[in-house]
């Protein structure tokens, strides 16, 4: 029974790892842009919840409306003026700013909150549960995995659909084409920019919740963490990052079966593993990477 | 007055010039053909007048403004759409999406989807497959249209017939009178002689990235063109003369 | 000889410069530099060498850095992993009765022998993705090394057999890390200079192109890969010596390492020699007089590297070096047109 629980647990941990893959999967995807700097990112947004939650009274949940707009800004922005200028020096270029910014948002969270863990409360909601056929599933871990399934159809929807969506996908394809239609393709950059930071934000702050709060380095663990989910499921596919998320988060808890020191390492071996047999990811079709 | 307006215009890309001091205008409703051998800077110059390419000096008049400094979106914005060389459909897209960023502008006027389906049926057969697998012919037809999409006063197009069989590029041009019924100017690049000159209001040759000879087909002789052409008589490429240049 | 009948060359030819000249006039320089700095022990106190030791493996790292991003286009975030392994390397042929001087020298070449499997992991990715996986990389060396309790667990450890007497120590701990610099700068050096060099720059400005022409990327890649992971190795051992062992295996494993990899070449100069000599040369002295100054330093550094990155891309040494034409230490490649009178065949032209 052990063993099945693991199993669901996992599965619905790769629920969050999703959600915070997302973000890094559509900067790659429509500019090619690594976003070294994701995690921090991540973690930034779920300090912007702290410090609301202390200087405003408001809830974790309700400081999304806040923070998720904020980060969506600040996406655009630093598309638009620091990252649009990087790539036109370099292919290194933006990789060596998301890598500065990585190193400035911890240090700068250190100054300003210590590197004590902030908590992120959200009243009995980590605790409660459900029981199902004997296995007993943490309430959280079912909301973030219904936010990843509703979040990652909702976005594709939007890319399928949606005018913005369709501007997205033809500046992947060719930018420059897409100049020549009268669009300003640093526009959509940013727009696509906006949409990945604001779900970076909301991973963020899930992430602070699951683990009870947020300390300033976290952002080196779950960096790593997304850029396996999206390696995992296979570049260029958003419901790619869900099954990545499944398989890294199945294997997390089934290595913590064994013992509760390995599951990162566990989860890392596989990641290694599947870039060496299926380099391509497991729904990747073409070489990408 | 002209609708566009070209003047002093030297362009390249780096280092490397392709034109010297191009001088052209096109008047409103015109069709402009543009020939020349492979790099005698046709495309360059298209490019140059879409936006895609700054000039490094001279300047661009378009409806009486200066564009010289406006960027290719912005020009697109005011009804210069250019059909570029290779097509560069987006390949992920379907014909449909195609067409549908090509309305990006919003522009007003008398194409939509229906007007573009109406002009080329064999795009509205292919409106949800996707680009990357079209035959050349097909993608071209769909450039075309997306390029109308945008409602555009100015139309450039760049090398329609290239890599095609002749009865495709035969149909292609059987709608050229129907877009240009409703008043709309273009300037076509061709490598066809023969083609040119049959639908073109005009002809202008370029060599080695200049305009050497430009007129009405009806005052050109076809060995004035062809001349033009290969550049006999232009001191260029000359072997009879002995004379390099 | 049919040159006789031959039509007379006018044009004149083309002579292929190395800078021969400037690049012997630059290595003898080297020399003997090195070989004051190697005397340094005998008449400069251990606490100034001891620090000097400081700038030397930071020249080493961003040399390193350098030969994998600035010539092979390969941006790593995961050296770290090679310079931990180095360090913990020490420990395990120490512990085996090997001196750790001699240890740190056999932990690079077992670090470059575990870079060569590790290669083909990493090769899998490209651009971003390359770097963020060599991150992992890097994580997982970590996880396993801390698995094992006979080095420390995760609470690192100390080196039990080393030389008694604190003098000698510090002198031997200052030649190794001398010596490494010496061995990284001098390999780097003449690897950039070889064929293999040029090789590496055309991979670097056109990489499809250099494939075309006949030149196997991913072994030059691999090769460069291996050496840069040993450097960072040997770098890792000194720093480890230096401190007597490692503390923290997350600080020797941290991506802070990489951070300031990357800020002293790109503040230096990425893809030069000089560059990041330089580049290490002002973190050393950032790092010796703001050091201090709490994590805004870092705050600092990362904002610092950003806005070089954008408004001053060639460097400190690279825009000196393009404002005078400078390079003490040329690997490329000049062509000089060698005119000469009509009907006149240079000597050269008849060498075999």
């Amino acid at each position: 029974m052990s063993w099945l629980n693991a199993v669901v647990q996992g599965v619905l941990l790769g629920g969050f790892f999703a959600i915070s893959a997302l973000g890094l999967s559509i900067v790659f995807g429509v500019m090619r842009i690594v976003n070294l700097a994701h995690g921090a990112l991540m973690i930034l947004a779920a300090y912007g919840s702290v410090l609301l939650i202390e200087r405003t009274g408001l809830g974790t949940w309700s400081s999304l409306l806040v923070v998720v707009p904020v980060m969506a800004a600040l996406g655009y922005l630093l598309q638009r003026l620091v990252l649009q200028r990087a790539v036109s020096i370099s292919e290194l270029a933006p990789l060596m700013v998301t890598f500065g910014i990585s190193i400035m948002i911890p240090n700068a969270l250190v100054e300003l909150f210590t590197s004590d863990v902030q908590a992120l409360p959200t009243g009995n909601l980590a605790t409660r549960s459900v029981s199902a056929g004997g296995i007993a599933v943490g309430l959280l871990p079912l909301l973030t995995f219904g936010i990843a399934v509703v979040l990652i159809a909702g976005l594709q929807l939007f890319l399928a659909r949606a005018r913005s969506g369709r501007l997205m996908r033809a500046a992947a394809d060719d930018s420059q084409a897409l100049r020549l239609m009268g669009v300003d393709n640093r526009v959509v950059y940013a727009q696509a920019t906006a949409i990945a930071f604001a779900t970076l934000a909301l991973a963020g702050v899930l992430f602070g919740v699951r683990q009870g709060g947020v300390a300033p380095f976290d952002g080196q663990v779950t960096v790593l963490l997304a850029f396996e989910t999206v390696i995992i499921g296979g570049l260029g596919s958003l419901w790619g990052t869900l099954v990545g998320g499944i398989v890294l988060g199945v294997t997390q808890t089934l290595g913590g079966e064994f013992s509760p020191e390995v599951p990162l390492l566990v989860g890392n071996l596989m990641f290694l593993a599947v870039l060496a047999f299926r380099p391509n990811g497991i729904l990747g079709r073409e070489t990408r990477a | 007055m002209s609708l566009l307006e070209v003047t002093s215009l030297d362009a390249g890309y780096g280092d490397f010039q392709a034109l010297f001091d191009i001088h052209l205008t096109v008047e409103t409703g015109e069709l402009l053909a543009l020939v020349g051998a492979n790099g005698a800077g046709k495309s360059t110059l298209l490019r140059t007048i879409a936006g895609a390419i700054a000039p490094m000096s001279g300047h661009v008049r378009y409806a009486g403004a200066d564009i010289t400094g406006q960027p290719d979106f912005m020009r697109a914005r005011t009804g210069i759409v250019l059909v570029p060389e290779g097509r560069r459909l987006f390949p992920t897209l379907t014909v449909e999406e195609n067409l549908l960023v090509g309305g990006s502008t919003r522009r007003d006027g008398p194409w939509n989807l229906s007007a573009v389906f109406d002009l080329l049926p064999i795009v509205a057969d292919l409106r949800n497959r996707a680009c990357s697998h079209l035959s050349g012919g097909e993608q071209q037809a769909v450039a075309i249209g997306r390029a109308l999409m945008s409602n555009p006063d100015l139309l450039l197009l760049d090398e329609v017939s290239l890599g095609l069989a002749p009865i495709i590029v035969g149909q292609l041009y059987a709608v050229l009178p129907n877009i240009r019924e409703r008043g709309m100017t273009v300037i076509l690049v061709e490598q066809d002689l023969s083609r040119t000159l049959a639908v073109a209001d005009r002809v202008a040759c370029m060599l080695e990235g200049r305009l050497v000879l430009a007129g009405r087909p009806a005052e050109l002789t076809r060995e004035q063109v062809t001349d033009a052409y290969f550049g006999h008589g232009y001191g260029y490429l000359d072997t009879d003369s002995g004379a390099a240049r | 000889m049919t040159t006789t009948t031959q039509p007379q060359t006018t044009a004149g030819s083309v002579r292929v410069d190395r800078d021969r000249g400037r690049a012997m006039l630059a290595v003898g320089l080297a020399l003997v530099a090195l070989v004051a700095l190697a005397a340094a022990p005998y008449f400069i106190g251990p606490g100034i060498t001891t620090d000097w030791g400081n700038l030397f493996y930071l020249v080493t790292l961003a040399s390193m850095w350098n030969l994998l991003a600035g010539y092979a286009g390969m941006l790593s975030v995961g050296q770290q992993g090679f310079i931990g392994l180095g360090a913990y390397g020490v420990f395990v042929f120490n512990d085996r009765g090997v001196n750790p001087y001699l240890s740190a020298v056999i932990a690079a070449a077992v670090v470059a022998a575990i870079a060569f499997p590790v290669s083909y992991l990493a090769f899998r990715l490209r651009g971003g993705y390359f770097a963020i996986g060599t991150w992992v990389i890097a994580e997982v060396m970590r996880q396993i090394i801390v698995r094992f309790e006979s080095l420390g667990a995760g609470k690192g450890r100390t080196i039990s057999a080393y030389t008694e007497d604190p003098i000698l120590r510090k002198a031997y701990t200052y030649w190794l890390a001398l010596g490494v610099m010496a061995v990284a700068l001098a390999a780097g050096y003449a690897l950039l200079r070889s064929r293999t060099g040029l090789a590496l720059q055309s991979i670097r400005d056109n990489e499809p192109a250099a494939g075309a022409v006949g030149i196997r990327v991913s072994r030059v890649k691999r090769l460069v890969f291996i050496a840069s992971a040993a450097g960072c190795a040997a770098a890792g051992a000194v720093i480890c010596i230096r401190s007597l062992g490692v503390a923290q295996p997350n600080e020797i494993f941290g991506v802070g390492y990489s951070a300031i990899m990357i800020f002293a070449v790109v503040i230096g100069g990425i893809g030069t020699i000089e560059g990041p000599v330089v580049g290490a040369v002002v973190y050393y002295l950032l790092d010796k007089y703001f050091g201090q100054s709490g994590v805004w330093y870092f705050v600092g550094l990362g904002l610092v590297a950003i806005l070089v990155t954008l408004f001053l891309p060639k460097g400190i040494w690279g825009e000196l070096a393009s404002r005078w034409h400078l390079s003490l230490l040329p690997v490329g490649y000049r062509t000089r047109s060698t005119p000469h009178p009509t009907g006149w065949l240079t000597a050269r032209d008849h060498r075999p």
